[in-house]
C-alpha cells in the first residue's frame, strides 16, 4: 500500500504534502466512515450516497482542475457546459436514441463543443487580455449558455431516462441503490481514464508538458495552443459525465440551472484539493459530498438549503488551516 | 558538404531593445561552429531567431528552405533541436517522459532511438522514472541533450551547456558533443562564455559584438591572433 501511495505521489499531479497530517487526517476520516457503516446501515447508506453525489462533483472538479493547470483560469462556465451537453444527450434520447449511444454520442459532441469555445471565446480573450479577463469571458460564457439552454429547449423541467434500471441492492441490511453504485462507478472510470490518457498516450504527456512549460514544449515542436483547446475539450466530457450522472440522480431535475450549485461544490473541492491537482480535487469531492449528506441526515438544523454555505465553511476552514489546499504545492516566487 | 543554414542580415529586438544588427552566418553539414561574445552581445538572440522564440527580420534558411517566419513548432518539426540555456529539461516530469518528449515530432520506435542515445548517457537507463528536477545540474544539462538527440535534428542549437558545471563535467559535456557530431553527423551551433572550449570544439567561430558579427574565421584564426583573443575571448 505505501509503495502504492508512494508511486501516486511521484507520478501522478499528486503534489504531496510535507506533512504527515494530511494523510493522517484522511486516513482517520476512512476509518470513522467505515466504523460508522459497519455499525448502522443508515449511516451506510448514507456515506454510500455521499460518495455518488461526490463522485458527480469529482468529475467537475477535475474539469476544473486540469484547465486551471493549463491557463491558471478559473472556468465558471464548465458547469453550464455540462447542462448544455445534458440536454444534447436528452435531445438525442427524444429523437429516439436509446441511453448509451446518446451517452457515448454526446460525449464527442462535448469534445467538440469544448474545443471550440476555448478557440472561438477563450483564446483571443487570453491573447490580448490577462486571465482575469478571460475569468470574466468564462463568466459571460455561463451567463450565454445557460440563457441558451433556455432558449432552446426551454425553462421547464426535464425529464432524463435513467441509464439503470431501479433497483436496490440489500447487503446485511443496508440498502444500496443501484443508481448510487453505478455513478461512484461511472466517476471512478472517467477520472482513471483520463490519468491513463496523461500517463500513457503521447498527447496527453505534450498536454502536460505544454501546462509546466509551454515555451519548452513549443521548442520540442509540441503546438501548445492546440493543447490548450484540447484540454477543453477534455474538460467539457468530464464536465458532461457530470451533467449526465447529476440528471440521472432522482434529486437533481433537469433544467438550465441544473449544474450551478454542482458547480460551487466542484470548485469547493478543487480549492480544497489545492487546485493543481487532480487527486486533490477528486478526494476534496468526496470528502465534500459525503461530509455533506452526513451532515444533512444527521444535524437537524443542517437543512439542503443550508448545505451550500456548510461548503464554503469547509472551504474556508481547510484554507485557513492549509493555504495552498490539502494537496496543493506551496507556490515559491522568487523575486 | 552543403550549406544547412544560412542568416543574413538577421535583426531581432525584445520591444524597444535592438538585440541584433544583420548578423550573418552560416553553418555546414556536419560543422560545429561557436557563437562566442561578452553578455548581452546578442548569443542567446541569435539562437532564438533560428528556433522562432524572438521576433526577427532577415533571412534565415535551412537546407533552401526559409524558416523566417515559422514559429518553434515548426521549426523543430524540420530538424532544429534547441536546447536553451539553463532549463532545458521538464523539472516536473520524469527522465523518461522527458525523452519521450524529444521525440514528439518524429514518428518510428522510440525504443530503437533511446538505445540511441543511451549508448552516449549510459546512466540514463537506470534512472528512467526518476523526476528530472530531482537530477544535478550537470545531469539535468545531459538530459536536455538527450532529449534533444531523440529529436534526431539535422542542426542543434546549444546555448551555454557549460553554465555553472563543474569543469570535470564540461569536459564531458563537451566529449560528448564531439562523438555526437562525429557519429551521427549532426550539425551544431554552440553558444558559449567559455571560449577556450569552444575554439577547441569548433571548426569555425563567429564573435558577436554589441548584437552585430565582429569577427569571424577557423577557430584556429581566431585563438591565433593575440587582439581578438584578449579583448573579445578573455583569455
Amino acid at each position: 500500500m505505501t509503495a502504492v501511495v508512494a508511486a501516486l505521489e511521484r507520478r501522478l499531479w499528486f503534489r504531496p504534502s510535507t506533512s504527515w497530517i494530511v494523510p493522517a487526517a484522511l486516513v482517520g476520516v476512512a476509518v470513522f466512515l467505515v466504523v460508522g457503516s459497519l455499525r448502522s446501515s443508515l449511516f451506510a447508506q448514507q456515506t454510500i450516497s455521499g460518495l455518488a453525489n461526490g463522485g458527480i462533483y469529482a468529475s467537475l472538479a477535475v474539469a476544473l482542475v486540469l484547465i486551471y493547470r493549463a491557463t491558471e483560469v478559473i472556468n465558471f462556465a464548465q458547469g453550464a457546459l455540462a447542462t448544455f451537453t445534458t440536454y444534447v444527450a436528452w435531445q438525442l434520447m427524444a429523437w429516439g436514441l436509446s441511453y448509451w449511444p446518446a451517452f457515448a454520442c454526446t460525449l464527442g459532441i462535448a469534445f467538440a463543443g469544448g474545443f471550440l469555445v476555448e478557440l472561438v471565446a477563450i483564446r483571443p480573450v487570453e491573447r490580448r487580455g490577462s486571465q482575469i479577463t478571460a475569468v470574466i469571458a468564462a463568466i459571460g460564457l455561463l451567463i450565454l449558455v445557460e440563457g441558451s439552454v433556455g432558449w432552446i429547449w426551454g425553462n421547464q423541467v426535464k425529464f432524463m431516462p435513467a441509464p439503470f434500471p431501479s433497483h436496490i441492492y440489500n447487503v446485511g441490511g443496508v440498502a444500496f441503490s443501484r443508481q448510487d453504485l453505478s455513478t461512484i462507478g461511472i466517476s471512478i472510470a472517467a477520472v482513471l481514464v483520463l490519468w491513463l490518457f496523461f500517463r500513457f498516450t503521447k498527447v496527453g504527456l505534450a498536454m502536460r508538458a505544454a501546462a509546466v512549460r509551454p515555451q519548452a514544449a513549443r521548442l520540442v515542436g509540441v503546438r501548445v495552443s492546440w493543447m490548450l483547446s484540447f484540454g477543453w475539450g477534455l474538460a467539457a466530457v468530464l464536465g458532461a459525465v457530470a451533467g449526465m450522472m447529476a440528471a440521472a440522480s432522482p434529486s437533481v431535475l433537469l433544467q438550465p440551472s441544473m449544474m450551478d450549485g454542482i458547480l460551487i461544490y466542484a470548485f469547493a473541492a478543487a480549492v480544497v484539493g489545492g487546485l493543481e491537482s487532480a487527486a486533490g480535487a477528486v478526494i476534496g469531492a468526496l470528502l465534500i459530498g459525503v461530509l455533506l449528506n452526513l451532515l444533512g441526515s444527521y444535524v437537524s438544523w443542517v437543512t439542503p438549503q443550508l448545505l451550500l454555505p456548510v461548503a464554503f465553511v469547509v472551504m474556508l476552514i481547510v484554507l485557513l488551516v492549509k493555504p495552498s489546499g490539502l494537496f496543493g504545492r506551496t507556490r515559491v516566487r522568487r523575486v | 558538404m552543403g550549406v544547412l543554414l544560412t542568416l543574413s542580415d538577421v535583426d531581432a529586438r525584445y520591444g524597444q531593445v535592438q538585440a541584433l544588427r544583420g548578423v550573418g552566418l552560416t553553418v555546414d553539414e556536419g560543422e560545429i561552429v561557436a557563437i562566442l561574445g561578452a553578455n548581452g552581445a546578442g548569443k542567446t538572440t541569435t539562437l532564438r531567431a533560428i528556433s522562432g522564440t524572438v521576433r526577427r527580420r532577415g533571412t534565415i534558411e535551412l537546407a533552401g528552405r526559409s524558416v523566417a517566419r515559422k514559429g518553434p513548432e515548426a521549426t523543430a518539426r524540420l530538424g532544429v533541436a534547441h536546447v536553451p540555456e539553463g532549463r532545458g529539461t521538464f523539472s516536473e516530469l520524469t527522465v523518461w517522459e522527458n525523452l519521450r518528449l524529444g521525440a514528439y515530432v518524429r514518428r518510428g520506435s522510440l525504443r530503437e532511438d533511446f538505445r540511441r542515445v543511451a549508448e552516449y548517457f549510459p546512466w540514463l537507463e537506470a534512472r528512467r522514472s526518476q523526476q528530472a528536477g530531482t537530477l544535478s545540474g550537470g545531469e539535468q544539462q545531459m538530459l536536455a541533450l538527450a532529449r534533444a538527440v531523440m529529436q534526431r535534428p539535422r542542426l542543434l542549437l546549444l546555448d551555454e551547456p557549460s553554465l555553472g558545471l563543474a569543469p570535470l563535467v564540461v569536459a564531458e559535456i563537451f566529449r560528448i558533443i564531439r562523438e555526437l557530431n562525429d557519429r551521427e553527423g549532426t550539425a551544431v551551433l554552440l553558444v558559449e562564455q567559455n571560449a577556450r572550449t569552444s575554439l577547441m570544439t569548433a571548426s569555425r567561430a563567429y564573435v558577436l559584438e554589441v548584437g552585430r558579427v565582429a569577427f569571424e574565421g577557423t577557430s584556429d584564426e581566431l585563438a591565433s591572433q593575440d587582439a581578438i583573443r584578449r579583448s573579445y575571448l578573455g583569455y
